[in-house]
């Protein structure tokens, strides 16, 4: 909207937007000064600097449970992610060329049922999947989470692929074919590189979602040895006395860090690919 | 799309991946549940036949479902509306021109990030406990304190907060949106002599409402089967105030392993999230507006 503003209306703007990112991130810098505060400090002052910093909370905290500490959860939750990020990012590639680049009997049926499938709530399955993943024997393990993604089970990664393929001009198929590349040749030296950012965000929402999940790793990891920083975080709550405020603040950043991490360094990436997604219907 | 090329089979060595996935790990779980909802299913031993006892169930000896029902109804209709809405609002205050608009963006979006994370159901916990934070900013202002999360009228609500939180992700698709409209419409009702609020109801909102539909869509699907929050906040108490449809999913199915019941809830759930969104898709065709590129 190009619009000559009145300065006041401008001045109002800013006004709001900086006081609704002050209530926006609020939650987060309280948890950011509550872990460096002591616990008798944490709900007594308003201030969101720790009157007298300590910084006992992280490495008291990182011990988690005694028998396994945050270490064993943050590996875990690795083990766990990069797996499942790696052959989304890999399926959905395949996936999406397949879909945006050939004629094939039933496409058209196909692309429909992937398309409805991203509507599909996901409790519907968890039972007979759940059931499914026991017989196998993969309770009480990552593959539940890891083979889905090698299998292309997210279907909005898939879409999010179709769509940018489809917007790289045919031309680029077209003449690489005339010097003699095959379909995997093309996919693998020519089309690829162009689809660097539509794979990074891919990367990203698969790895947040994936870290940040909660109900599949209760319902499918049980041993304490094996839970990811979500349980970890639980269970510490859960077990520790109302004395452990500044552990548990202490330990929650710790768990959101990666995250955050990961989306500041791909942020350019990720804001494009969701863009994309939503747009090209 | 694709010029017409001769069918080849090549495609299905691509999608191979997906079509098998969607078999084994989508289509057959999707008839096993169907076909367990029908039964007494208790993951050990054998799942018998038992015709519509389950869906009896339910609505004649089970009180927990209907209030499950009608909380979980409670909160996609605060929840869902007010995110959307806020991203809305939001999303037009950083389309003018402003400056710093990057930095407004990813600090809005930063919940969205961390959305269903434990860390973020502990903090909420803590911020919104009795002698938690926002009862003490409270009471600096005078405002005497609330028991946010003990009492059964706004725990509902405290939790939905943390869903309107997250409005960023909405925000994003609205903002790709509004810079897609063609600004020649907004000259040509400007030249027209339009008000400000008369081209936001006849030019804005009308270019949106395709993303109006999505957000929408996507919005309502989650929120019916929203689990974390409820699960770590509050454990769907106090007297069942937050007890989620994902909750009572969850206890039926993995806590008291009634396979059978718990299949027989979530078709139900599958159901009412259909009919909504069908609903929605439905009443979209007359407000909805398709600009002439489709």
């Amino acid at each position: 909207m190009i619009n000559k503003k009145h300065p006041i209306s401008k001045i109002l703007s800013y006004v709001f937007l900086i006081v609704l990112a002050y209530i926006m991130t609020y939650p987060l810098l309280w948890m950011i000064g509550a872990a460096f505060k002591s616990n008798d400090e944490i709900f007594s002052t308003l201030g969101l600097f720790p009157k007298n910093p300590v910084f006992g909370a992280f490495s008291e905290g990182w011990k988690g449970t005694g028998q396994y500490g945050f270490d064993r959860f943050l590996t875990n939750t690795f083990l766990m992610v990069l797996p499942t990020v790696v052959f989304t990012a890999l399926s959905s590639t395949l996936v999406g060329y397949g879909f945006a680049r050939f004629q094939f009997p039933f496409k058209k049926t196909l692309f429909l049922i992937m398309l409805s499938t991203m509507m599909l709530p996901a409790t519907v399955i968890i039972i007979p999947r759940y059931i499914f993943f026991k017989k196998l024997g993969w309770l009480d393990s990552y593959l539940p989470f890891i083979i889905p993604a090698l299998l292309g089970c997210f279907p909005f990664f898939n879409f999010m692929m179709v769509q940018f393929f489809r917007g790289l001009p045919l031309e680029l198929d077209e003449s690489a074919k005339l010097d003699g590349c095959n379909s995997f040749v093309i996919l693998k030296d020519i089309l690829l590189p162009l689809c660097k950012s539509a794979i990074f965000s891919v990367i990203v929402f698969q790895f947040v979602w994936t870290w940040n999940d909660f109900m599949n790793v209760l319902i499918y990891i049980s041993s304490v040895a094996k839970y990811p920083v979500a349980l970890g975080l639980r269970m510490t709550m859960d077990i520790s006395t109302e004395f452990n405020w500044n552990q548990i603040m202490a330990m929650s950043l710790v768990s959101i860090f990666p995250p955050i991490l990961l989306f500041f360094t791909a942020q350019k990436y990720f804001v494009e690919g969701i863009a994309t997604t939503g747009m090209k219907n | 799309m694709l010029k017409h090329k001769k069918y080849s089979f090549e495609g299905y060595l691509y999608i191979l991946p997906w079509l098998l996935g969607f078999l084994l790990l989508q289509f057959v779980p999707l008839i096993n549940s169907f076909w367990y909802s029908f039964t007494d299913f208790q993951l050990l031993g054998d799942a018998k036949f038992i015709g519509l006892q389950n869906y009896k169930k339910m609505f004649v000896s089970d009180p927990t479902f209907l209030k499950s029902l009608s909380v979980t109804f409670y909160y996609v209709l605060i929840a869902v509306p007010c995110k959307i809405a806020f991203a809305l609002v939001i999303a037009l205050i950083l389309n003018q021109r402003i400056r710093g608009i990057n930095f407004f963006r990813t600090l809005y979006y930063i919940p969205s990030i961390l959305g269903g994370s434990v860390a973020i159901s502990v903090l909420w916990k803590y911020l919104f406990m009795n002698q938690g934070i926002i009862n003490n900013l409270l009471s600096v202002v005078g405002i005497p304190g609330q028991d946010w999360l003990g009492n059964p009228n706004l725990a509902l609500g405290t939790i939905s907060l943390v869903t309107v939180w997250q409005f960023g992700s909405s925000m994003l698709l609205f903002l790709a949106g509004l810079k897609q409209i063609p600004e020649c419409l907004y000259e040509a009702a400007r030249i027209d002599g339009a008000g400000k609020m008369k081209i936001f109801w006849k030019i804005t909102l009308p270019e949106l409402s395709p993303i109006v539909l999505f957000n929408l869509i996507m919005q309502m699907i989650n929120a019916f089967q929203e689990f974390t929050p409820a699960f770590v906040i509050t454990q769907g108490g106090p007297l069942k105030s937050t007890y989620l449809y994902g909750l009572m999913l969850y206890d039926q199915g993995f806590k008291f392993f009634k396979m059978g019941y718990s299949s027989a809830l979530s078709w139900i759930l599958f159901a009412i999230i259909l009919f909504f969104t069908s609903l929605t898709f439905k009443s979209s065709q007359s407000w909805v507006h398709y600009g002439d590129t489709l």
